[in-house]
């Protein structure tokens, strides 16, 4: 098995046989994985047609929708997991979002593209335009990121919704960073709920 | 899918049933035929079959030409044959003509066996809960114990999902594609003034035209242009012939002005030539009473709770007959209940006729879809 770096590390988050709820699953690596070798079951979202096609060849339950429309057909505490991965960075109703996965599900697993890593912060405060970087490789205007924020940030936006913060990760590259992680790491993992 | 072949020549074939069929109105056919048409062959283990369900006007001409003059092809030709998603090389293909059809199989224009003449009017409502029944006694006819799928659009859609409440262990997969759990209002409503224009046309005759050697032409002709109107999408109609005069200028009459009027007339026309119009009540009706979730206490979720098929749904974003939202109603029963499923909204002008177009991705996730059935009977 040879997942990518970061969704690797959210496979070994999820408990063997859970429930899973993937939001903006891609191609269903993530899914398949759970599903071949931790005996979970589940579905992922996906509004991105290619990538739907994608995740049905791999026999993944993948259901083409549009997030932003909401969460309103699952029924309470109906996953184990949901997993939102480097998707709430280009929603536009991120506090709705959040707190439909606490309802949906008894946890969730976040990540994030973080706008505090160092690189991001030198090429706005000395180059003096918005960065471009490994996990922002898009500019400004072509974006379809709308909501960046830090790991702070992230922190607050739990805090104000009553949400228990059970883990952090952070990446930088395909390595594991655990000191300064706002200011090192370019991608973020929580485990909340 | 350019490089895919067809069927080539093929040949209906009618099979007789012997054993008494009771309907969900309580009448009881003491026999009946159904007209078949089958492509690909059964493996030894006859687990490679493929039912293909019909819709409201369809038959059992599926896919291949029934001669090399034929100037079309069966009516999922572009979906059915050797390297096709469904995949004539790969499975035993079977498309038939439902019960009460006027394609071969019994109905309205069949011999009565107790009076000796035809049907006609006395032909019962058949139900959506009937034809399955009637498809399982053509498996077990074939000796196929389970299907590797069902699969049907719309009408035949409704299908699919009701094999997989009925007998849940006899399919693997259904693919239900641009239909939807149970009609709705609106579709009831234009199911109704399509059945009006038939029941007060002056040839109706109370379903008994054919002994009375009248035809109701006109009201079948109108039923179908009204039909075709909702089939297709503002979309592609809009685009297909925008406000064009079929002659200079405006005549100031009723008779054809516009290109959209002249189509639809030709369209109407020929359909009233090849079918019949009890055959056309009973088939909005059987669309109608479909209504799988009524059974289980109005909810979907515990009609689908035993189904064992895995499923695939297609739906199309500008079909407003069948729209996405109420394929996404059977995709969140499924949901609700832990079950298999594949669902994808295609981007489309077609409108409602999208499940028979090629509209890329459709093609492409049936394929897909169709490859992982393969996999599975082989595993």
């Amino acid at each position: 098995m040879n997942l990518r770096d970061d969704l690797q590390l959210i496979y070994d988050w999820i408990p063997e046989g859970s429930r899973v709820l993937d939001l903006g699953c891609g191609d269903g690596e993530l899914l398949s994985a759970l599903v071949t070798h931790k005996k979970c079951s589940g579905y992922g979202i996906e509004i991105n047609t290619d990538s739907v096609i994608a995740a049905m060849a791999r026999g993944v339950n993948v259901i083409q929708a549009d997030l932003e429309r909401g969460l309103e057909e699952f029924c309470d505490h109906s996953f184990d997991v949901i997993v939102l991965s480097q998707t709430i960075q280009s929603m536009q109703n991120t506090e709705m979002i959040l707190r439909g996965l606490m309802r949906v599900a008894d946890q969730a697993i976040v990540s994030f593209p973080n706008f505090g890593y160092w690189r991001n912060r030198l090429q706005l405060t000395l180059g003096g335009h918005m960065p471009v970087s490994e996990r922002m490789p898009y500019h400004w205007y072509n974006t379809p990121n709308i909501h960046w924020c830090t790991l702070k940030d992230f922190d607050l936006l739990c805090a104000k919704n009553k949400i228990r913060i059970r883990e952090r990760a952070v990446m930088a590259g395909n390595k594991r960073i655990d000191r300064f992680q706002n200011l090192l790491g370019s991608l973020a993992f929580y485990r909340v709920g | 899918m350019k490089n895919a072949g067809s069927v080539g020549i093929v040949r209906p074939e009618k099979i007789a049933f012997d054993t008494p069929l009771t309907l969900s109105n309580g009448r009881v056919l003491s026999r009946f035929d159904l007209m078949v048409e089958t492509y690909g062959q059964l493996n030894e283990q006859k687990s490679n079959a493929v039912l293909i369900c019909h819709a409201l006007s369809g038959n059992h001409h599926v896919a291949g030409r029934h001669s090399a003059e034929d100037k079309y092809p069966g009516w999922w030709d572009n979906m059915v044959g050797p390297g096709k998603p469904i995949d004539t090389d790969r499975f035993f293909v079977v498309g038939l003509n439902n019960l009460g059809g006027c394609h071969g199989s019994t109905g309205p224009t069949s011999l009565n066996p107790q009076t000796g003449q035809d049907y006609g009017a006395d032909f019962p409502v058949v139900t959506v809960k009937d034809w399955v029944k009637s498809q399982a006694m053509l498996a077990d006819h074939f000796g196929i114990r389970q299907w590797a799928a069902v699969v049907g659009g719309s009408l035949g859609g409704m299908q699919a999902l009701q094999w997989t409440i009925d007998f849940p262990d006899r399919v693997r997969h259904a693919l239900v594609i641009a239909s939807a759990p149970k009609l709705s209002t609106q579709n009831i409503a234009f199911n109704d003034v399509a059945r009006q224009a038939i029941l007060t046309d002056p040839d109706f005759n109370e379903g008994h035209y054919a002994r009375r050697n009248t035809l109701p032409g006109r009201g079948l002709k109108i039923a179908r242009m009204m039909g075709h109107i909702t089939y297709l999408a503002e979309d592609g109609l809009g685009k297909k012939f925008g406000r064009k005069l079929h002659s200079d200028g405006y005549q100031y009459g009723y008779g054809v002005e516009f290109e959209v009027e002249s189509y639809l007339r030709y369209q109407g026309d020929k359909f009233a030539g090849r079918f019949d119009a009890n055959t056309y009540l009973l088939m909005t009706k059987a669309l109608d009473y479909f209504d799988p979730a009524a059974d289980a206490g109005n909810s979907l979720s515990k009609a689908v709770q035993h189904v064992q098929a895995k499923f695939f749904v297609a739906s199309f974003s500008t079909d407003w007959r069948f729209s996405p939202e109420r394929s996404k109603e059977l995709v969140n029963a499924l949901i609700a209940t832990g079950k298999a499923v594949q669902y994808i909204e295609v981007k489309s002008n077609h409108g409602h006729d999208a499940f028979l177009m090629e509209d890329e991705p459709y093609i492409r996730a049936v394929a897909a879809y169709m490859n992982n059935v393969y996999k599975d009977i082989r595993s």
